[in-house]
């Protein structure tokens, strides 16, 4: 029973952190058609550039608990700035190319982003866990819990929430659906695709940033969190579906769920339980959990 | 492909444009001083070790900066005695640095690239116990003298033997028998055990040499849970819950880099130190870092007598204090491991040299090596194993205290363990040393 | 059209010249020379599949797969004869890629990009979960006999290199011959429209089968090569940053010659070692800039270079 228990909240916990790395990449994925390798880079430079912040923010002794909100104000300046910088700095060059060389483009400004944390901050680890301790922790069913651990579940649940309806009642929602759906008649129609880019590309880039700012106070943040990251969000996606919201939720419950079962009740799988989940999913569901229906070419 | 003749800074340097500046304005001054220099034999020395990924930051850099730092001083001849002639066996150490990521099969090409193109005369490195195993059979095709100085599986010099290498940092044994050792002596009353390691070689390697020797120490002793998240994981919370739900009274991690670092912070937030003794047998690279974030009562390993294990002597005193005075934080243990890689390298040479005044044949020098005896930082290094090739040192383990008064981290209940108490005898493997009971141990 | 002469002759040529420069370059060279071959085995095996549209992201099973199977050949099975390891990682990468092709033939885009990748990793799980086989730290191989000569030192190594030399030359004539066959000619008709393919009467999920096979027998092949010249073998092969480098390289070459493959792989592996020398803290940033710029200014990768008229070979 307690295990029980303990793999529910464990297993909530880590597909609510799932989700927040990965909505940014399946929204990129629907709405651009690229699969983001540079949205490990932009996670690693959320978690940097967060550790840093809060770092200068607790030694100047401004009070403690605003710093949740310097956190989300650190996603929003990463996003931004770097969003910005990639979509129209490089991406822009490679619209209508191939969708597997954007994917290496991706990956060249990835492994740029990696050397240029590497050149500011150094090799070694950083950790700022002041917000982490902050709330404390609860008792469930007797097992110690960490408030801020439970916080990233409603952290979760409002990311997935706001875009849902950003996207499906909001007027530009509609718009970028639109895109989603078809680019070219989209285009057609009067929409100025190229700005839903680049303002996808800004949001997707936030909730990459988003996802390492919120990680940052709960471990130390390492050069190399940003490739360890970007499988694991791949798989999350693809089991949900690619380019899906909805797809992304699901996919990150079930990647927490399976996760927290294997390391409670068979902790030798627990290596492959991932991989293993989307090869199950994916030979009965080609397209993932939630297919976007695609018209054949004849 | 010849390099500029740049002496001790070569490394700080990125293009070769930069660099060969450099060379030509040292010896434009050397000229100009009238110096000897420019006539003393060079010495060129491969250095690799980890400048990106996990574990640059926890081993890599540090072994790099204590390179860069006895590289400095032994040119100036400002080591202790005996080190402190100038140079090694008057040769001046001039260096180049690689990058030890990349994997085996970049290793072995890069391990070749430094013999064959760059033309060291001798390689110093390896953090990675795979890129140990990759390189050691290519040291003897290329026939040139290599030191491993951390790598730690055993399996190099137990399951071959090797002419041109040596390891100069003893292997990872040692590190969870002498904890075992120190939980046997400290919590007799322990009753069960609990293992948290990376799921790859290490993690596994190390949990199994420390299971194996709990159950010699103390036979009965059952195992709540054997946890082995993915290398680099940095998420915890799942693990955690089940080292809460199983409540080991000992829990084994050989976690080390951020992995540790997240760990710590998470099982902290949780309380799974506070009922419970934790030990972190690779702990020690972390305790500067953390500070006062590892509770008290936390055992600590540092691989060997290293770091704030390590005795005041002449030596240790002057490392820590140029190291500390050089890179502004205090050496760890990847430095000392680095150090004593090149004191092994000056006290090989100058026993082949014996006096002769030349720069002795690699040949000469490796049968100096051979069971070698010599001082470090961390005390007496003897090459007694895998034929005269492979170390042996004392350990030590400790229990964690955090000075707040001080603001430095310190060891109380610390214990001494002899290097053949906690290392199997000549042509004994390590696990089957361990389950025959440490056959052969001799403790004090 | 160029005569048969031309076409034979000129790529013997180059590989006579290729043998002869492996026995003059220096050691270093050499070898990496030799790995950029074998590696260059697994582009080629890329190649295939891009001409067909597909992209695996997961080519690192088959190259793990092929190392092992040589690995074990050694150290299990006691084959000590460089081919007979050969044969058996080629035998043992098609055998797992007939099995699979089975279930990845039905995937496409980057369905087929992951589920392979999902297969590698998943081999590379095993393989770590393996502490038998050394897990990570992997274990090494001596080295082989060649056709029943042991030679040792620099003579092992020149034997080693003749026979991936060879082996590469090989790979890429039958590959030429077969790509342009009509069976080969099939791999580009399915990129451009599959339902068209099977109005036409050929069976698309067939053609892939067999292409995907060959693919994975080119990886293995690869893989037993840089197995026994390393010398050494460890479950980084089969991991998933392994598989996106041979894309990379893929595309680094382009796809218009089973020449490219080969020497997109030599000029990866020459600016890495460079970046490796010369900017060791920062070589991924060297490699990741070079990266764009190639795909940016060379659409239709090194081989371009080659082309008066390059022929774009990516989709629109």
């Amino acid at each position: 029973m307690l295990t029980l228990v303990a793999i529910l909240v464990d297993g909530v916990i880590y597909s609510s952190w799932l989700f927040i790395v990965s909505a940014g990449l399946t929204l990129i994925f629907g709405v651009m058609k690229i699969l983001n390798i540079a949205h490990g880079g932009l996670y690693a430079l959320g978690a940097y550039t967060a550790v840093s912040a809060i770092g200068s923010y607790f030694a100047g002794g401004y009070p403690p608990l605003a710093s949740y909100a310097l956190l989300l104000l650190v996603a929003v300046v990463v996003g931004l700035v770097f969003g910005l910088l990639i979509e129209r700095g490089v991406l822009r060059l490679m619209y209508g190319r191939d969708e597997i060389v954007i994917v290496l483009v991706t990956y060249g400004v990835f492994l740029i982003i990696e050397d240029a944390i590497k050149v500011i901050w150094g090799a070694s680890p950083y950790y700022a866990s002041q917000p982490y301790g902050l709330l404390g922790r609860v008792q469930i069913s007797g097992l110690a819990f960490s408030v801020y651990d439970l916080g990233l579940i409603a952290l979760a649940s409002v990311t997935g929430a706001l875009l849902w309806w950003g996207l499906n009642r909001t007027r530009n929602g509609k718009l970028l659906l639109a895109v989603i759906h078809d680019r070219e008649i989209s285009a057609a129609m009067g929409v100025d695709v190229r700005r839903v880019f680049t303002v996808t590309f800004v949001i997707g880039a936030m909730l990459g940033a988003l996802g390492g700012a919120f990680t940052a106070p709960t471990t130390s943040v390492v050069p190399s969190i940003g490739v360890e990251l970007i499988v694991l969000a791949f798989a999350v996606v693809v089991i949900g579906g690619l380019g899906s919201i909805e797809g992304a939720a699901i996919g990150a419950l079930v990647v927490g769920i399976s996760r927290a079962s294997s390391v409670h009740l068979l902790p030798e799988a627990e290596l492959f339980v991932i991989y293993g989940v989307m090869s199950l999913v994916l030979a009965f569901r080609p397209q993932g959990l939630f297919r976007r229906v695609v018209a054949r070419k004849i | 492909m010849t390099m500029p003749n740049v002496i001790s800074a070569s490394f700080l340097l990125p293009k070769r444009p930069v660099r060969a500046l450099v060379a030509a304005t040292l010896a434009l001054l050397s000229a100009a001083l009238g110096s000897q220099a420019q006539e003393a034999p060079k010495l060129k020395i491969g250095i690799v070790t980890f400048l990106s990924g996990g574990a640059a930051g926890p081993f890599g850099i540090p072994a790099r900066n204590a390179a860069e730092l006895m590289v400095e001083a032994i040119n100036n001849g400002t080591v202790p005695a005996p080190y402190n002639s100038k140079g090694i066996a008057g040769a001046l150490i001039q260096t180049v640095v690689i990058d030890e990521a990349g994997g085996t099969t970049k290793q072995v090409t890069e391990y070749r690239n430094l013999v064959q193109r760059e033309n060291v005369d001798l390689v110093i490195g390896y953090i990675s116990s795979g890129d140990c195993l990759a390189v050691a059979p290519v040291t003897e095709e290329l026939k040139k003298l290599t030191i491993f100085f951390d790598c730690g599986t055993p399996r190099i010099f137990e399951d071959a033997s090797y002419t041109y290498l040596f390891r100069t940092g003893p292997h990872g044994t040692m590190d969870n028998v002498a904890a075992a050792r120190y939980l046997a002596e400290t919590a007799p009353q322990a009753k069960s055990i609990a293992g948290l390691n990376q799921n790859y070689a290490w993690g596994q390697d190390s949990w199994a040499d420390f299971r194996l020797s709990m159950q010699a120490l103390k036979p009965g002793i059952s195992i709540v849970t054997e946890q082995f998240p993915k290398l680099g994981a940095g998420q915890y919370g799942a693990e955690i819950s089940a080292l809460l739900v199983g409540k080991p009274d000992i829990l084994h991690t050989s976690f080390w880099g951020a992995d540790l670092e997240g760990f710590v912070l998470q099982a902290r937030a949780r309380g799974v130190f506070d009922a419970r003794k934790v030990l972190l047998s690779a702990g020690e690279p972390a305790i500067f870092r953390l500070g006062a974030q590892i509770p008290d009562g936390t055992i600590i390993g540092a691989r060997g007598t290293h770091g704030l294990f390590a005795k005041p002597s002449a030596l240790n005193d002057w490392f820590r204090k140029a190291y500390y005075d050089r890179f502004a934080t205090p050496p760890i243990y990847a430095s000392y491991k680095m150090a004593i890689a090149f004191l092994g390298v000056k006290a090989a040479y100058e026993k082949a040299a014996a006096g002769t005044g030349k720069v002795p044949t690699q040949e000469a020098v490796i049968k100096a090596f051979e069971f070698l005896e010599f001082e470090t930082p961390s005390g007496k290094i003897r090459m007694a194993l895998g034929k005269g090739h492979q170390a042996i040192g004392d350990n030590a383990i400790g229990t964690y205290k955090f000075d707040k008064a001080a603001g430095q981290p310190t060891f109380v209940d610390v214990k001494y363990y002899a290097a053949e108490c906690v290392n199997p005898p000549e042509g004994v493997k390590s696990e089957a040393w361990i389950k025959s009971g440490f056959k052969g141990a001799k403790c004090n | 059209m160029r005569g048969p002469a031309v076409a034979i002759g000129l790529p013997f040529l180059l590989f006579c010249g290729l043998i002869a420069a492996g026995f003059l370059m220096p050691g270093w060279l050499r070898f990496i020379t030799l790995i950029a071959l074998a590696k260059g085995l697994v582009v080629l095996s890329l190649m295939l599949l891009m001409r067909a549209g597909l992209v695996s992201f997961g080519q690192g099973l088959y190259y793990g797969l092929g190392a092992y199977a040589a690995g074990l050949g050694v150290n299990l099975l006691k084959v000590t004869e460089a081919l007979a390891l050969l044969a058996l990682g080629v035998a043992v990468a098609g055998a797992v890629a007939w099995v699979l092709g089975f279930l990845l033939t039905r995937y496409r885009e980057i369905f087929f990009a992951m589920l392979s990748l999902a297969f590698s990793m998943i081999l590379y799980g095993l393989l770590v979960k393996s502490s038998a086989l050394g897990s990570t730290d992997g274990f090494n191989l001596p080295t082989p006999t060649f056709l029943g000569f042991a030679f040792a030192g620099t003579a092992a190594r020149h034997a080693l290199f003749v026979l991936t030399a060879s082996v590469a030359f090989a790979a890429a004539l039958l590959l030429h011959r077969y790509l342009g066959s009509t069976r080969g000619y099939l791999g580009e008709a399915i990129r451009e429209n599959e339902i068209r393919v099977e109005y036409l009467g050929a069976s698309v999920r067939g053609a892939l089968h067999v292409k995907y096979v060959l693919s994975a027998a080119l990886a293995g092949a690869g893989g037993a090569l840089t197995a026994v010249a390393t010398g050494h073998i460890d479950p980084d092969l089969a991991y998933w940053t392994t598989s996106g480098e041979f894309v990379f390289v893929a595309i680094l070459s382009g796809t218009g010659s089973v020449a490219a493959p080969f020497l997109g792989s030599f000029v990866f592996e020459m600016i890495r070692t460079y970046a490796f020398a010369y900017s060791p803290n920062t070589w991924q940033m060297v490699v990741g800039a070079t990266m764009l710029l190639v795909i940016i200014f060379m659409p239709g990768g090194l081989w371009s270079l080659f082309r008066r008229r390059p022929r774009l070979v990516t989709r629109s």
